[in-house]
């Protein structure tokens, strides 16, 4: 189907499924119950985990095919957000041209900046890619923001205002981000099923919608010559030089190609929430990516997506755990018992998500070095080989053999 | 790779669909609306959206001390504090129209973006009706901005800037604290009495929109007592060493040195400041002078030593003896073994005076509760009698001028009051040129979804 074969496919439809259904699937427990706490089913977390699976897909195409590992793709997301910021504030608060533009403008700053890291590779490239979005962090954060000259607005961020030209705004549509007068940030349905509530947003089925259209391209472009040419980079540049192939333009490619994925997420986000902050653009929002990335399985299809729904997932639940939720858990338990867990607890949770977040990591890259997708394979081979006898546990075709046990 | 040919007719096609689609009206209407979170059931959850991590944490901890004993206090527990105090007395310790108060809190990290997702989700996950605290003005300004557009009652917590009630001020935003131009004009009679009014002023000021406008109100000020604004430099927040910044004011031929700074930034620039020795330096025959223009304990704890004789303004202090006062130190002192900060000063009496509103009003609904709010007069809640202004939800009430104490006697009591200047002696207009002048306006009140 569409020109993918039947693996693909299924694995689309999946993620299609996946995409549809989260409201759904991503409020499990009832309102009321002590396990709301959990629930990830709220409209500003499914469009993130949304928008950040666009932007690890994006930056997987670079670094999943090719290698360069960038650390600066956090500059095209927020150029990509400051851009559709302008659009609210110059033509209207339609989000097509806003998420038009910030491609475009996220595609143009990609050549700049490509055209000159590429020129090195390894972790040259790397830090050239720091430095450059150092760079534009420090001029959206100061230098572009001054009383006098206000492009960014610095550490308030880009917000629209009521005196904005907004040429193309007229009465009767919404105040709000909107398509064609269908506001971002209203719901179209709110199901109240027994003690469970899902809310079904306007904005999140956008995202979704344009989610599932660029992993559609994401698999085309992994399965085209154009990813294998890149795959061919990443083995061994070398050998592609030696043959008489000029693997730059690929590269270049590649990099415009998922600087633009980045700059949609960014126009995406702005389109949700109609403010461009600089610490978008910081290294540690560059940093995040790389490690949603690797945390889902670098190279695979589905892994980047995985990775930002967990990563985003602990920044927003788990840093909102505070002292008073815990006394609630451990209520049952006597008090000095009590207290002495929520002690234990305490620094995992809160304002210690991170913590958290870096021992899973830890253990993920360790014991699971191809990521959650590595995970989800090694389980899946377990359900299917259960109950189906293993054929002859030695593998015959061994060589060199098997070294005996020191026993033997 | 499938080939993609474009034939004349279908790229017409496709433009001229396009275009209607760009040119249609309002195909989706938004359908009508009661008030976002009304709370239905037995309880109200209020948001305490505040700094837990980044140069404002000490303060935004103190923050939330403060609304866990305001919480307590509404429903009953504890002494009271302010309840009792309070010119207005329909807060009888039954929560908010008899619904228990609970809260959500988040980490705004002193960043616009996280702390706008942190309020987001206490409105749309947790049912937030009221999203309070912040500690910075970019941060208030942003999380105000998301609660206008929401339709939810941002009272909004320690922010200092012009902007918050000025050019960014919106018809569901409420400040209490007090703003840059009431510090200028507070410190600038207690500036000339002290240091006469021929000097030099040296400016490091904090990049973004709380220090752009503490700087324009305190060389305003200080240049109409006839002082020189030598040099404006603006510091990066997130700087933790200013020595680089420092030295060049050796040899500015500056006298006093203004530090347009708060919280870690303040505390790191002043210590540097004074490693420097500009302290013990004489510059123009004067002795070198530091100015903090906005001050508060937990920063003169942090700075130690250091901060002795060095003149600032402040919103509250915990010496004050009024009644309101007396009983808010008391009972935040007994749950807590240390006297609050202005920061959990504002944030309690803001949590107070939006359960109070929302009972005078009779309802939660976010239009009413302003209503409530526009214009009311109150007095009680520690800096004596108070207006809350229509036309720029700004709090009227009197400045305090406090400097270093010279021999602390414990070591919560590092700061003294010099002179409480009148409410009448720092009250603007509200389309001040530094508040947005005539173009600034509140907009309209939204209700929500």
């Amino acid at each position: 189907m569409l020109g993918l074969n039947k693996k693909d496919t299924s694995l689309l439809i999946v993620v299609a499924i996946l995409a549809l259904a989260a409201p759904f699937l991503l409020n499990p427990f009832p309102t009321n119950s002590a396990m709301a706490q959990f629930n990830a089913g709220y409209p500003d977390l499914m469009q993130r985990f949304v928008i950040f699976g666009i932007f690890a897909i994006g930056f997987n195409i670079l670094f999943g095919l090719t290698g360069y590992l960038s650390f600066g793709h956090a500059a095209f997301l927020g150029v990509g957000s400051y851009a559709a910021v302008w659009m609210f504030k110059l033509l209207s608060y339609n989000v097509v041209p806003a998420i038009a533009l910030s491609v475009v403008v996220a595609g143009i700053f990609s050549v700049l900046i490509g055209y000159v890291s590429l020129r090195r590779s390894g972790i040259y490239f790397s830090i050239l890619t720091l430095a450059f979005a150092q760079m534009s962090f420090a001029l959206a954060y100061s230098v572009l923001s001054n009383p006098k000259f206000n492009l960014t607005n610095g550490e308030t961020g880009l917000q629209v205002y009521a005196d904005d030209p907004q040429i193309l705004h007229r009465d009767g549509l919404p105040d709000v981000p909107h398509l064609f007068g269908w506001a971002m940030r209203d719901n179209f349905l709110e199901l109240k099923l027994g003690g469970w509530e899902f809310t079904f947003n306007n904005g999140y089925y956008l995202c979704a919608l344009i989610m599932l259209v660029v992993f559609y391209l994401s698999i085309r472009l992994f399965r085209s010559p154009f990813g294998l040419m890149l795959r061919a980079v990443k083995s061994n540049q070398n050998r592609l030089n030696y043959t008489g192939l000029n693997p730059k333009p690929y590269t270049l490619a590649a990099f415009i190609i998922s600087g633009m994925y980045a700059g949609l997420a960014g126009g995406l986000l702005a389109a949700m929430d109609p403010l461009a902050g600089a610490e978008r653009m910081q290294w540690t929002a560059s940093g995040e990516v790389v490690l949603m990335t690797i945390l889902g399985g670098a190279g695979t299809l589905i892994g980047p997506v995985l990775g930002a729904g967990f990563i985003k997932y602990f920044e927003n639940i788990f840093s909102k755990i505070n002292d008073n939720v815990l006394h609630q858990w451990f209520a049952f338990m006597p008090d000095g018992m009590e207290d002495f867990m929520v002690f234990i607890v305490h620094p995992f949770v809160g304002k210690g998500w991170h913590l958290t977040l870096g021992i899973l990591f830890m253990l993920v890259v360790t014991f699971l070095p191809g990521g959650l997708v590595e995970g989800g394979q090694r389980l899946l081979n377990v359900i299917r080989n259960r109950g189906r006898k293993p054929a002859d546990p030695k593998d015959p075709e061994h060589h060199p053999k098997e070294t005996p046990h020191v026993a033997e | 790779m499938t080939k993609f040919t474009p034939t004349r007719r279908g790229v017409l096609k496709t433009g001229v669909a396009a275009g209607a689609g760009l040119a249609l009206p309002t195909i989706f209407t938004s359908s009508a609306h009661a008030v976002t979170n009304e709370p239905t059931g037995s309880s109200v959850t209020l948001g305490f959206n505040v700094p837990q991590t980044g140069p404002y944490a000490d303060e935004g901890a103190d923050e939330l001390r403060a609304y866990e004993l305001a919480v307590e206090h509404l429903n009953g527990g504890g002494d009271g504090g302010m309840l009792n105090t309070f010119s207005s007395k329909v807060l009888d310790g039954t929560g908010i129209m008899g619904k228990k108060v609970e809260y959500v809190t988040g980490d705004t990290q002193t960043k616009s973006d996280a702390a706008r997702a942190s309020a987001k989700s206490m409105i749309e996950k947790d049912g937030a009706i009221m999203i309070t605290g912040g500690s910075s003005s970019g941060v208030a300004i942003a999380v105000q901005g998301l609660c206008q557009e929401a339709g939810v009652i941002f009272m909004a917590g320690l922010t200092h800037s012009n902007d918050t009630t000025g050019k960014d001020r919106k018809a569901n935003g409420f400040r209490h604290f007090f703003n840059g131009y009431m510090s200028g004009a507070a410190l600038a009679p207690v500036l000339k009495n002290l240091y006469g009014d021929d000097r030099k002023a040296y400016h490091l000021t904090a990049d973004y929109t709380w220090g752009w406008t503490q700087q324009e109100s305190i060389a305003a000020a200080t240049e109409a007592l006839g002082w020189e604004t030598v040099n404006n430099v603006l510091t990066p927040l997130a700087s933790t060493d200013f020595s680089s910044y420092i030295a060049p004011v050796l040899n500015s031929g500056a006298d006093v040195l203004v530090l347009n700074h708060y919280g870690g930034n303040m505390v790191n620039s002043l210590t540097n400041a004074v490693q420097f020795g500009l302290r013990e330096k004489e510059v123009n025959g004067k002795n070198f002078e530091i100015v903090v223009p906005l001050f508060s304990r937990l920063m003169a704890r942090g700075a130690g030593e250091n901060i002795k004789n060095i003149v600032g303004s402040t919103n509250w202090h915990w010496s004050l003896q009024d009644e309101g006062s007396k009983a808010f130190v008391k009972s935040f002192g007994e749950k807590y073994g240390f006297p609050p900060s202005q920061a959990a000063h504002t944030c309690y009496v803001q949590t107070l005076l939006y359960a109070d509103a929302v009972t005078r009003a009779g309802s939660f609904a976010p239009c009413d509760v302003a209503a409530a709010l526009e214009g009311f007069e109150f007095d009680g809640l520690g800096n004596g009698k108070t207006l809350y202004r229509a036309e720029d939800h700004q709090c009227f009430k009197d400045v305090l001028v406090v400097k270093g104490k010279e021999n602390p006697q414990s070591e919560f009591d590092l700061l003294e009051v010099v002179e409480v200047t009148p409410a009448a002696q720092v009250t603007y207009p509200p389309n001040h040129p530094m508040f947005g002048g005539d173009e600034a306006s509140l907009g309209e009140c939204n209700n929500g979804a």
